[in-house]
């Protein structure tokens, strides 16, 4: 087994999901029956996307693994791939390999309250496992689940079509927020670590996941502490420069750590004693 | 394991048998260089080397190298291109860069992903070891465990004692050209074996920088924020060439190449001295300056391979000291840390 030969797959849907047009999300399709059966992943894996003619990159995967034969990826309009996959058309073929990195701790979350906090298209990772965590053969697993989300404006929430059905749900505590709202805005206005603080999860019993700008979760993390969540409680997923995604070309390292490999997941007491360097 | 000697004259016949049945890396001398390269004739070897300028794992891990290639067209087709799994005999290799090879197969043939491209090539190659009987003022294997007739990673190892060589078997592979090749070798004699040792207890002597490391991983635990690091990366110029020759480093850059309706992906060395390696298409770069880079990379080879792999990511060959073009020494850099 080749582990740098992407598996042949074919963009079958593309839905834009910001009004600046600079998030889109892709369901992708592998032609090869036996890899779309084989590819199994967890919530909190990524691929890495190869557009052939540029380059390969990094992306989460965005849907869960409970839909079954396709993939979602979410993808922000931002380097030379992106811009690629941005340019590109339904019926386009790219290549995908993966699934890599660890995965959110999903055993460990069963019988938890869970709480996500996502900014931008840092909900991008944190989908998966919402999503996840919802469906009906899980749900049960874990107890009540709040999602705090926000964005700058209303036009760069992204999953729109998808916050309404979380909205509805009974059993989801669900806060929008954006930090600056617009004529039609008639939602929360407020940056999301004030959001935090002010829904005030209870720490007992409890995991918060969390995922955006890094100044956002910056102060998500000083937010979580203050309502008396332990470093163990509050996971996030980093995001570095990769090539390989398998530990060998040497440049996504934290300290010891591979983030391709022993990440992108880490909970915050393993980021307090790794070198702050990403 | 046996001993066995071959007199120099006897070098061309050894190296024209070995050139019927293997393909054979040795030394070499091209444009004022010396590096390994795959030789036709024994006449190509060179014996008279101190080290090559450019490390043997180029054999096994190329500067650059096709993986793949594809059309695109109306369809898109992948070809993967993986190197031919031949019989090789790497000859004359030293036994630092013996060493280095080893680590560097702890990253390449690790449990949970092996790689293709340079594992096909490692294969079945036989490691024929020149013994370092001059070791150079920038050399200081002994101080990482190795020594200028380590037999680590070696099938065979020869020792010059003038007008011929002692060479040892030291695994089966080694034994099995001893005796395939008998006709060459003679019975070493005592006073054969006496002169190895002299030689060997000289090489030794030679080394004259010693450097304490057993710590080393322990004191970089606590080094990262230390301000050690804004005096020490000044004259750094990133020009990268420290990684580039050095024998372990095994950083690449993965890219690709197209024509029109055709393509293909290829890697390539890279460099932790490089802004551009860990810059994010956010603009965001982890490591900013030349303080981050120069860090990155004694941390790699002292603290972080040692977590990973459970050894120091330096052989001490000295090359990044030899050709550093601002006479940045990482000895000096480890003798400070662990002073």
């Amino acid at each position: 087994m080749n582990p740098y030969l992407p598996h042949l797959a074919e963009i079958r849907k593309i839905i834009r999901e910001t009004d600046a047009n600079d998030v889109k999300t892709f369901e992708v399709v592998f032609l090869d029956e036996a890899v779309r059966k084989g590819f199994r992943y967890k919530p909190g894996q990524f691929a890495q996307v190869s557009v052939f003619g540029v380059e390969e990159a990094p992306i989460s995967i965005t849907s869960s693994p409970t839909q079954k034969g396709y993939l979602e990826f979410s993808i922000k309009r931002m380097g030379t791939v992106t811009t690629a996959l941005h340019n590109a058309t339904e019926g386009m073929i790219i290549g995908v390999r993966g699934p890599y990195g660890n995965s959110f701790p999903i055993e460990d979350m069963e019988g938890k309250n869970i709480i996500f906090i996502g900014g931008g298209i840092g909900l991008a990772p944190l989908r998966s496992l919402i999503n996840f965590m919802l469906h009906e053969e899980n749900r049960d697993k874990f107890e009540d689940i709040m999602i705090i989300y926000g964005a700058r404006s209303p036009g760069d929430l992204v999953f729109k079509w998808e916050l309404k059905k979380w909205e509805k749900r009974e059993d989801v505590n669900y806060f929008v927020t954006v930090d600056k709202g617009d004529g039609k805005w008639r939602g929360r206005v407020g940056f999301v670590p004030a959001v935090l603080m002010e829904v005030a999860p209870s720490p007992k019993n409890a995991v918060a996941i969390t995922c955006g700008p890094p100044i956002m979760i910056k102060f998500v993390i000083q937010n979580l502490q203050e309502l008396g969540f332990t470093p163990e409680q509050i996971v996030t997923t980093l995001e570095m420069r990769m090539k390989c995604g398998i530990g060998k070309c040497g440049r996504c390292n934290i300290g010891s750590k591979y983030v391709c490999r022993d990440g992108p997941v880490f909970t915050y007491k393993e980021l307090q004693v790794m070198p702050k360097e990403y | 394991m046996s001993e066995k000697v071959i007199q120099k004259n006897k070098m061309v016949d050894f190296l024209n048998e070995l050139l019927k049945a293997y393909k054979v890396f040795a030394p070499v001398k091209r444009d004022h260089i010396v590096s390994f390269d795959a030789i036709q004739s024994s006449g190509e070897m060179l014996l008279n080397y101190l080290n090559s300028r450019i490390p043997p794992k180029e054999i096994f891990f190329p500067r650059s190298e096709k993986m793949f290639e594809y059309i695109r067209d109306d369809l898109i087709e992948v070809k993967e291109v993986l190197p031919s799994e031949e019989r090789k005999v790497l000859f004359g290799i030293r036994p630092c860069d013996a060493k280095a090879i080893l680590l560097l197969d702890k990253v390449f043939d690790s449990p949970d992903y092996q790689d293709p491209y340079y594992l096909r090539k490692r294969k079945e190659t036989i490691f024929v070891g020149m013994g370092c009987d001059r070791p150079q003022s920038t050399c200081f294997c002994t101080s990482l465990g190795g020594a200028p007739f380590s037999e680590e990673g070696l099938d065979l190892l020869f020792t010059n004692i003038g007008d011929r060589f002692v060479v040892k078997g030291i695994t089966e592979e080694g034994e099995t050209l001893l005796e395939k090749y008998e006709q060459v070798f003679e019975r070493a004699k005592k006073s054969d074996l006496d002169d190895k040792l002299n030689v060997e207890k000289e090489a030794v002597n030679r080394i004259k920088s010693k450097i304490a490391l057993e710590k080393i991983e322990k004191r970089l635990d606590k080094m990262f924020e230390d301000s050690f690091w804004d005096r020490i990366y000044q004259k750094c110029l990133g020009c990268a060439v420290c990684t580039y020759l050095c024998p372990t480093c095994h950083c690449f850059d993965i890219t690709d190449e197209t024509m029109d309706t055709s393509g293909e992906r290829f890697r390539a060395w890279d460099s932790c001295q490089f802004a551009l390696f860990t810059l994010q298409a956010s603009g965001h770069n982890p490591r900013m300056s030349g303080k981050e880079r120069v860090r990155q990379r004694i941390m790699h080879k002292f603290n972080y391979f040692v977590k990973n792999y459970g050894e120091i990511a330096c052989v001490g060959c000295g090359r990044c000291i030899k050709n550093c073009p601002v006479n940045f020494d990482i000895r000096q850099i480890l003798l400070e840390l662990v002073s």
